[in-house]
């Protein structure tokens, strides 16, 4: 097993096991205020300090980080469920009036800029955590369906596929049945990395206000909040930085990492 | 080639028709009348006529969009609800500010991207070309917004070496623009310079082990003689592809640099105009931003054929 694949494991656990820890065991309550308590400093009885109204920090970032991790993989549901349907059949039936009107789609999609389209979003339906994860949902369609696109065509000119059809599948069957477990791998790392874009792409839209909406805590939330307070206390503004980044770096390692492993042609080097 | 640019500029322009429906339904479907907000709830019913017909919002939905990409087609880009400005007065202030920003940036991450790219792919697989990969994982992982803060804390406030936030103004001379301009370009900058610099190591290694560079080494050229003269030079396809990419990127990535630094660019504009639901100036600004991007990409597709002239025959 390579170094990154390690590193990149264990990180994403450690901090992703956290966040979910938050479901039955934080330090303290999340909401309880304490205003007396307010802005202190890391230290004994709160590990990484207080907010502006006296909550534990560490408590609010586990359950922050639970509410961004949620976000993000829900719209990588959304571009999983839509995507590889999508690029499944643009790949069965290649050249075709679908496959063509699918891949133009997807240009249309990629031309709109990402933020762009959750400002556009969340303009008309109003800000909330749905409509944020619905962007980025629509923004992991063509992301997926461009992959296993380019993945199951080559696999269409093999002779297991050929056999396939010779025995009388029908294309949607060997789509099913044979395409979809070869293009995994691809997707597996696809989706490690849009799930670790889905983090950061929460954390902007909830700084701007367009994305997660309070009380609920995010990391995006927690760092909108920190934005006015960052010179009294800049602690605010460190500990859900330093989340998000471990969590993202955690997640990109273990996407390389899951590359290289499942991909022995690619030499490690190049990347 | 100029079968190649014909297809290309076919493409987008039926990219940006589709754009444009996307956005004008999209804005159409929001609830609320703007004349209403406008007025609020107490309006007579004639004055609320009165206004939707100066407005334009009493034509049908059809012709509305044709007058709506048709006028933006002619530099008209309706007039804003709240300021009953034109506004495209107010997106040319705005752009003077996001786009030296964007290109600012820009600048940067090449000028960071470059060298430490070339540095990593000539010490492959030693100690400079892992610190080097190291950081690249580090500053993807980096948000940019998040980066601004910290960026603020250190240089703004502790070291008052540059402003906080705010604009000082072409006005007031290149120098006073720039630095104010210099946090939120170097924000910007490093998350994407971090991708630049491992897109131009691999291009690098890629164009490293090609029969060329092998020959150019026979026939007696340095290992440095070869990197700089063949190297580079046929590296430079996909580095292109992702400069181009991330000149997109950095124009929508203003949107909420601006937020941080209080900048009077098109991201407040947008954000101001949300929270009026001053509709029309998000619709013409968002068309806008989407038209930057579609031009780049085909500016970028024509870059590209014209450096790779395989690219034209295959197309």
């Amino acid at each position: 097993m390579s170094r990154t694949l390690v590193i990149g494991a264990l990180l994403s656990a450690v901090l992703i096991g956290l966040a979910l820890l938050s479901l039955i065991w934080t330090p303290h309550d999340h909401t309880s205020l304490n205003i007396p308590n307010k802005l202190q400093p890391p230290g004994a009885a709160h590990l990484l300090g207080t907010d502006q109204l006296g909550r534990d920090i560490l408590s609010m970032t586990m359950v922050g980080a639970r509410t961004s991790l949620g976000v993000a993989l829900l719209a990588l549901a959304i571009g999983l469920s839509v995507g590889v349907p999508l690029g499944l059949a643009a790949a069965m039936h290649k050249g075709s009036w679908l496959d063509e009107a699918i891949m133009r789609g997807n240009d249309i999609v990629f031309a709109f800029p990402l933020l762009v389209m959750a400002i556009l979003i969340t303009a008309v339906f109003g800000p909330s955590a749905t409509n944020a994860i619905i962007a980025f949902g629509i923004f992991n369609i063509p992301v997926f369906a461009r992959v296993t696109r380019g993945g199951a065509l080559p696999l269409w000119e093999r002779e297991f596929i050929l056999a396939a059809r010779v025995a009388g599948k029908t294309r949607a069957h060997i789509s099913v049945e044979h395409i979809l477990p070869n293009v995994l791998n691809l997707l597996i790392v696809q989706g490690t990395i849009q799930f670790a874009l889905g983090i950061q792409v929460e954390a902007a839209l909830s700084f701007v206000g367009l994305g997660v909406q309070p009380p609920t805590p995010s990391l995006g939330r927690m760092l909108a909040d920190a934005q006015t307070l960052v010179t009294l206390a800049p602690h605010l503004a460190i500990v859900p930085g330093l989340a998000i980044i471990g969590i993202v770096m955690g997640l990109n390692l273990l996407g390389d990492g899951l590359r290289d492993a499942l991909d022995p042609r690619l030499q490690r080097a190049r990347t | 080639m100029l079968r190649y640019v014909l297809k290309r500029l076919a493409s987008l322009v039926l990219s940006l028709a589709v754009a444009s429906l996307i956005i004008f339904t999209l804005i159409e479907v929001a609830p609320g009348d703007p004349a209403s907000f406008m007025l609020g709830i107490n309006a007579q019913p004639e004055t609320l006529a009165a206004l939707r017909a100066e407005l334009g919002l009493d034509v049908p939905k059809v012709q509305r969009y044709l007058n709506w990409v048709g006028g933006m087609l002619t530099g008209d880009f309706g007039t804003s609800y709240t300021y009953r400005t034109p506004v495209s007065e107010m997106v040319a202030d705005r752009i003077a500010v996001s786009l030296p920003l964007a290109l600012y940036a820009l600048a940067l991450s090449i000028l960071i991207a470059f060298p430490a790219g070339i540095f990593a792919a000539s010490r492959r697989g030693q100690a400079g070309d892992l610190g080097v990969m190291g950081a690249t994982q580090l500053g993807v992982a980096l948000p940019n917004f998040w980066f601004a803060m910290m960026l603020v804390l250190v240089f703004a406030i502790h070291l008052r070496w540059f402003p906080a936030g705010g604009f000082a103004g072409w006005d007031k001379g290149l120098i006073a623009g720039l630095t104010s301009l210099t946090l939120p370009a170097i924000a910007l900058a490093l998350p994407q310079a971090a991708i630049l610099t491992r897109v131009m190591r691999s291009a690098l290694l890629d164009v490293l082990g090609e029969d060329y560079m092998r020959t150019a080494r026979a026939k007696g050229l340095s290992a440095r003689q070869t990197l700089w003269r063949h190297g580079l030079r046929n590296a430079m396809i996909p580095v292109l592809t992702i400069i181009g990419l991330q000149f997109s990127f950095l124009f929508a990535g203003t949107i909420i640099i601006e937020q941080v630094f209080y900048l009077p660019g098109l991201g407040r504009l947008i954000f101001q105009s949300i929270s009026a639901r001053d509709l029309i100036v998000v619709e013409s600004v968002v068309m806008l931003v989407v038209f930057a991007v579609i031009l780049i990409n085909f500016f970028v597709d024509l870059a590209y054929a014209a450096v790779d002239p395989r690219l034209r025959s295959r197309a």
